[in-house]
């Protein structure tokens, strides 16, 4: 097995002008000598990408992943080095462009396989499988201008993706489509590693990358920090992200906060043990934590808040009077709720560690986890709570006002 | 030269780009390809108002057509002077236009322009066409002439594309160009002889003399290519003749400089593309 991508030693600098102006004036204004700083983007970076891999590029923002990406795409030309491709290369640096409005969906399948590269027989031969692919057989014939945002991009996706080419370059599209196209899209990836392609993409999101990679290079600031089989490559990866304070997204959760302690997983519990609960029932809340340094009487604490995004309630365990006194270990904390009265429906909780005094963020993760009321034996009429309610018989002794006895 | 095998091994792509300028031009109006011919027609029921009715521009009736109509004098050279025109502007729109595309996909740059070229010609073609048929109806003869008619589009097809590739990169670092290259061409419109004949510079040369040493007015006329290209579209379709060799030849030496500076030009800078735009 060889090497689909040899990169040796490849660096790319951009100027970034003080005064971007694009005239002939003030070319001539400052005698052809714009006032600019150097930036490098890509320094001095080597690696190979063995044939028939998916290779994930990571790296925080402005890295320099997306510089590589459009030098091996040959949309950049790099200030230095060399890159080989062994085989023919389609990028998905962007589905849809060059999609023209107002002609046919039938029509731009045709101009963009051919900016892509395909000869009118290879369109012609895949146009069916583009097509059924994309979703939108009943819309080709209507100017894609008329299309959602959604049948664009998925058009764009199937045409690109049956490019058939020895290398794929993916960049960060595959946050496109709803979730049935997003698994469909899975699964042709992993069908063109079987076919022996290579797939060289770059993700911020790490499940997926975790999910799809078998190999991994980090870059950061322009420089390559490592580079091999994917595992090793994106804990390290994790790794620094995780040691820095402020944002670092772990398991593919984003937390905020100073980083002490991290919460790594929160349970809600009902009877039998899932996150399903019938209205008024007792649920339990675990948080699983992880401990990086000791935090003395640290306060732990969950929101609830509705998928609209209402902030509906929130304890802690400072308002339960509840000191934690010095944590310095891993462990579970657990929380009992009596009754649960909402709304039937689906509920988002959002967990937080914070100081002692509550004004120190040391982890806070939206979104932790989900958990479902069901109506139980009765029904609901709406709105966020339940409301546990007995009603009466009608009392026709009962004086009505306004109306004398 | 690579701008030829850049052509060649983007066929397809040409092919598709065309259509969809061509297609994409007259959607949803319902003329269609006809509003192709409106441009056209109205200037040169304008032009014919006022050079012809008003001022009285009266040029030497075809030799030996016989034709003496000016508005078919005027649309011999006007249709190319279009041409020309709408493929430098075309092509410089072209790469400023598809920003996007070029800085996300890879595929030879130069398709941009010459596609844009392609589909000007498309029109070029039923523009001609129609005049053909005018000149027949109004007693010119340009049938025995259409092959070197043909012969000369591609001349001036080479010759726009080669300015067309040259200024589309130059309005790529300073979107100065196109409004300059707008200036120039109202300029360079009037100093071309379309809407007076030759013989009228030909006159005050020959009053005022020498400009400096041997130098007429009339040569600092002839050094301009569309000039050469004037006489040739008109020799052939409205006088029924044969250009002169050196007229040819001068109008074939001025495409293929034009062709072979633009993409030796296009071609350096193509691949900084992406970053400039």
């Amino acid at each position: 097995m060889g090497d689909a991508i040899v990169i040796e030693g490849i660096s790319k600098h951009f100027r970034v002008y003080h005064e971007r102006n694009q005239s002939l004036k003030s070319a001539v204004m400052r005698r052809g000598r714009g006032t600019y700083e150097d930036f490098l983007a890509l320094d001095d970076v080597s690696l190979t990408v063995p044939e028939s891999s998916t290779f994930a590029l990571v790296g925080d923002n402005g890295s320099g992943k997306s510089t590589l990406l459009k030098c091996l795409a040959q949309i950049l030309v790099p200030d230095a080095g060399r890159v080989t491709m062994n085989g023919r290369v389609a990028a998905l640096l962007e589905v849809g462009s060059g999609f023209h409005p107002e002609l046919s969906g039938r029509d731009n399948v045709y101009l963009n396989g051919s900016i892509l590269g395909m000869t009118r027989q290879e369109i012609d031969r895949k146009f069916d499988a583009i097509v059924d692919f994309s979703g939108v057989e009943q819309f080709i014939d209507q100017p894609v201008k008329n299309y959602s945002s959604g049948m664009y991009v998925r058009l764009g996706f199937s045409v690109a993706i049956n490019v058939d080419p020895e290398i794929l370059l993916v960049d960060e599209v595959l946050a496109v489509g709803d979730a049935a196209f997003q698994a469909k899209c899975t699964e042709k990836f992993a069908q063109l590693n079987r076919e022996g392609r290579t797939v060289v993409l770059v993700s911020h999101s790490m499940p997926s990358v975790r999910a799809m990679a078998d190999h991994a290079a980090w870059l950061s600031g322009g420089h390559l920090q490592a580079v091999g089989p994917a595992a090793p490559v994106l804990e390290k990866y994790e790794e620094s992200t995780r040691g820095a304070t402020g944002n670092a997204v772990i398991g593919g959760l984003e937390h905020n906060g100073s980083g002490e302690i991290r919460i790594i997983e929160v349970d809600v519990l009902g009877h039998d043990g899932l996150p399903r609960v019938d209205v008024g029932d007792p649920v339990r809340v675990r948080i699983a934590f992880d401990v990086a340094e000791p935090v003395e009487n640290p306060v732990f604490g969950f929101a609830v808040e509705a998928l609209d995004g209402a902030y509906l309630a929130a304890t802690n365990t400072r308002n339960a009077g509840v000191p934690l006194g010095l944590v310095d270990k891993p462990g579970v904390l657990e929380c009992v709720l009596p009754s649960v009265q909402l709304h039937p429906g689906d509920f988002i909780v959002t967990a937080a560690v914070t100081d002692s005094t509550t004004t120190h963020s040391i982890d806070h993760v939206r979104d932790v986890t989900r958990f479902t009321v069901d109506s139980g034996d009765r029904t609901w009429s709406g709105g966020y709570l339940a409301l546990p309610a007995t009603w009466g018989p009608v009392d026709v002794t009962a004086t009505v006002p306004g109306r004398s006895a | 030269m690579s701008l030829i095998a850049d052509v060649r091994s983007s066929r397809e792509l040409l092919v598709n780009l065309t259509r969809r300028e061509v297609k994409g031009k007259y959607k949803r109006t319902a003329l269609g390809q006809l509003w192709s011919l409106a441009n056209p027609l109205a200037q040169m029921l304008v032009y014919t108002l006022v050079f012809s009715v008003i001022i009285r521009i009266t040029p030497e009736p075809g030799d030996p057509s016989g034709l003496n109509v000016f508005a078919l004098w005027l649309m011999c050279a006007l249709l190319p002077w279009t041409f020309f025109t709408s493929v430098v502007t075309g092509g410089m729109a072209s790469l400023v236009g598809n920003e996007n595309l070029i800085k996300k996909v890879y595929f030879p740059r130069s398709a941009l322009v010459v596609s844009n070229a392609f589909a000007a010609t498309y029109t070029w073609i039923i523009e001609m066409s129609v005049l053909a048929l005018a000149l027949l109806l109004f007693g010119g003869n340009p049938l025995p002439f259409v092959p070197l008619v043909v012969v000369a589009m591609a001349v001036l097809f080479v010759f726009s594309l080669g300015v067309a590739l040259l200024l589309s990169i130059a309005n790529a670092y300073f979107r100065d160009m196109q409004h300059l290259v707008s200036i120039v061409f109202q300029v360079w419109f009037y100093l071309t002889p379309i809407l007076y004949p030759i013989s009228e510079v030909e006159k005050i040369s020959a009053e005022h003399g020498p400009l400096f040493g041997n130098v007429t007015l009339l040569d600092l006329f002839k050094l301009n290519p569309m000039e050469g290209f004037t006489e040739v579209f008109r020799n052939l379709l409205y006088d029924n003749r044969l250009p002169e060799w050196s007229t040819a030849l001068e109008c074939v030496v001025w495409a293929v400089g034009a062709l072979i500076v633009g993409s030796w030009v296009f071609d350096r800078h193509q691949k900084r593309l992406a970053e400039v735009l």
